[in-house]
């Protein structure tokens, strides 16, 4: 057993600490007050290659990227997340070697942003209540139904649209589709107004006798449970960094600052109860570093991955709630002032403990997986 | 068109801090970084690289674990990397390192070699202008444009305080590259993967380049340099500017002087 990173992923990591620090940091603020998508930044990394890593490198490679940039801009990093775990991930697992000329060579530089369609009104973590219908209609699928909360929306080009094909099937009658931007009938909806990751933009999906031809089908008809099922598996790796990134950086900016502030004419760092909560609280952090690594590791070995990606999930994001709130602790007032970006950090957080499966779906997938039921 | 850029793997200086008693660097978990002078060395080779296909080499003398700078240079698209390192060539001042580098480049054969100005542990800005004596070859230091012109010449602008030169040179030829001359890529992932695993560093010890370099040109034996006493820099105040007429200056200075009791 070895917990020390190569060579390579060492090298890798200071590439995305360098392109962190000096692209995404400065726009963090503005991207959260704006709710601007940072479309520059997206375009800088599909340039560096940062849109298609588990293709170029690995697993590892790609979550640490998705950690860097979370820890200075929880948005870019799920704008990463959502792109690659999302997207690409099943069309490089399901895809026809067709679909996968297509759309990989696009997604993975960067020319073309993903997103996925599973989430509806009525559809949450009760995934299976799907009511986006899709009828085949000689060599086109037809598409009708809604889409929430989609990630990504309105700055994608592809879209994966899990939608039902045979209602009396139950979970077996889904199927997945790739849908592009300007087919018939597709259209952006609602944007809506969050309380954290403000810059990722998350809409709306409304298809209205959408027209899909029938060699989009994503995997076979009735496969779309499982396409939807394996891609979060994959996606939670990536929003478990996400959370650990949010996690990490709420306590480096914290560290500067209590060897900064005085109080009683002493830093605060000098005061035991500083030094214990961060110690507790790095703990903590790198112990969900340990969980979300070995997913990953476990993926790029081609095992089994299910429970250790829901387990990585349920720990960091739970950390990245509760570490970002412990340290808006320790700047006191200050912390509640847009001036520091710890109190962006809290409001960050909460979101990884909501999306590709709240906390409580990662425990019943851990449940399973110890089949206790 | 072969480019040939020298790095240096320094300490990263803004991370370093002075011991208070001896005023010597504490270097101890000081992470290292390549030179920032010699980053704009790399990219200058590299756009030359993208406009003209040109094939580009970093090397560095040091230690081994001046490797991980190579594979940064390799990770941001350099095609080769070489390794100068032996125990032979410890201890060595500016003098013996040109000797060595120009050594290794002789061997490795260019048109070209780009070195940052100066480094930013040592300030000494000695090392590029040396290699180009050893060889014989032209060079023009401080630049801060190069453009190619026809055949193997260059246009390259050299800086000063005021102003800048335009100078033409052929190749075979020596720049020295300033911050201002361009702004360095990152490393990409595909780069770092094949940095790692299609590329590889390349070792060059004493024994490679016995054949262009004497022995008593080489580590602490070949180094002139005798250092009377090293101390920190003193950091000046800022001086003041006044943006003013003729008259007014000379108003001004000629007070200044005599406050000063010059006049």
């Amino acid at each position: 057993m070895d917990f020390n990173l190569s060579k390579k992923h060492l090298l890798m990591q200071e590439l995305f600490r360098q392109f962190a620090e000096k692209e995404v940091k400065p726009l963090a603020a503005e991207t959260d007050e704006k709710e601007a998508f940072p479309y520059s930044t997206v375009e800088k990394l599909g340039k560096y290659g940062m849109l298609g890593i588990p293709w170029s490198a690995d697993s590892l490679s790609y979550i640490m990227c998705v950690e860097e940039m979370s820890k200075v801009c929880a948005t870019t990093g799920v704008i990463v997340s959502a792109h690659t775990s999302l997207c690409a991930a099943p069309i490089s697992d399901w895809g026809t070697q067709e679909q996968k000329d297509r759309y990989l060579p696009n997604l993975t530089s960067g020319k073309w942003l993903g997103a996925l369609g599973l989430t509806e009104a009525g559809a949450g973590t009760d995934a299976a209540g799907q009511q986006t219908k899709a009828v085949l209609d000689g060599d086109n699928y037809i598409l009708n139904g809604t889409k929430i909360f989609i990630t990504n929306a309105d700055a994608a080009h592809v879209y994966i649209i899990i939608a039902m094909t045979d209602k009396s099937q139950g979970t077996r009658g889904l199927s997945a589709f790739i849908v592009e931007k300007d087919m018939p009938g597709f259209s952006i909806g609602k944007k809506e107004e969050k309380m954290g990751i403000r810059g990722s933009l998350t809409c709306e999906l409304i298809m209205e006798n959408c027209i899909v031809p029938k060699a989009n089908l994503l995997g076979k008809e009735g496969e779309g449970f499982k396409v939807a099922m394996k891609t979060l598996d994959g996606g939670r790796i990536g929003i478990a960094a996400q959370a650990l990134g949010i996690a990490q950086g709420a306590i480096d900016v914290t560290v500067d600052y209590v060897k900064e502030r005085k109080q009683f004419g002493k830093r605060i760092s000098q005061f035991q109860n500083t030094q214990f909560e961060l110690a507790d609280m790095q703990t903590t952090v790198d112990a969900a570093r340990l969980l979300t690594y070995r997913a990953a590791c476990l993926k790029d070995a081609g095992k089994k991955y299910t429970s250790e990606a829901a387990m990585a999930k349920l720990f960091a994001s739970e950390a990245a709630s509760d570490v970002a709130r412990r340290c808006l602790q320790l700047f006191g007032g200050y912390g509640y002032i847009r001036e520091y970006p710890i109190e962006r950090m809290m409001r960050d957080a909460k979101i990884t403990e909501l999306y590709e499966g709240t906390s409580e779906v990662q425990k019943m997938v851990i449940a399973a997986g110890m089949k206790v039921n | 068109m072969k480019i040939i850029v020298c790095i240096k793997q320094v300490p990263d200086t803004n991370e370093v801090r002075l011991d208070p008693k001896t005023g010597t660097l504490i270097r101890d978990g000081v992470p290292s970084i390549i030179n920032p002078d010699d980053m704009c060395g790399i990219e200058a080779a590299l756009q030359l690289k993208d406009q003209y296909g040109c094939h580009v080499t970093a090397i560095t003398m040091g230690p081994p674990q001046a490797d991980v700078a190579l594979r940064e240079a390799l990770a941001m698209g350099c095609d080769e990397a070489y390794l100068v390192s032996d125990r032979a060539f410890g201890g060595a001042d500016t003098w013996a390192t040109s000797s060595t580098l120009a050594a290794a480049i002789k061997k490795l054969g260019y048109d070209l070699i780009i070195t940052g100005r100066q480094a930013i542990d040592g300030d000494t800005a000695q090392v590029g202008p040396q290699i180009a004596e050893h060889l014989g070859i032209p060079q023009v230091t401080y630049a801060q444009n190069i453009e190619k012109t026809e055949g193997n010449a260059l246009i390259v602008q050299r800086q000063y305080e005021d102003r800048y030169q335009k100078i033409k040179i052929t190749c075979p030829a020596l720049i020295t590259a300033l911050s201002s001359l361009n702004s360095p890529r990152y490393m990409s992932v595909a780069g770092v993967v094949s940095a790692y695993d299609t590329k590889e560093v390349k070792l060059l010890t004493f024994e490679d380049l016995k054949d262009h370099v004497a022995e008593e040109n080489i580590g602490l034996k070949g180094s002139p340099t005798k250092v009377k006493k090293s101390f920190p820099k003193q950091v000046k105040a800022q001086g003041v500017k006044h943006e003013v007429d003729e008259d007014e200056a000379v108003e001004i200075i000629v007070k200044k002087l005599k406050e000063h009791f010059v006049l």
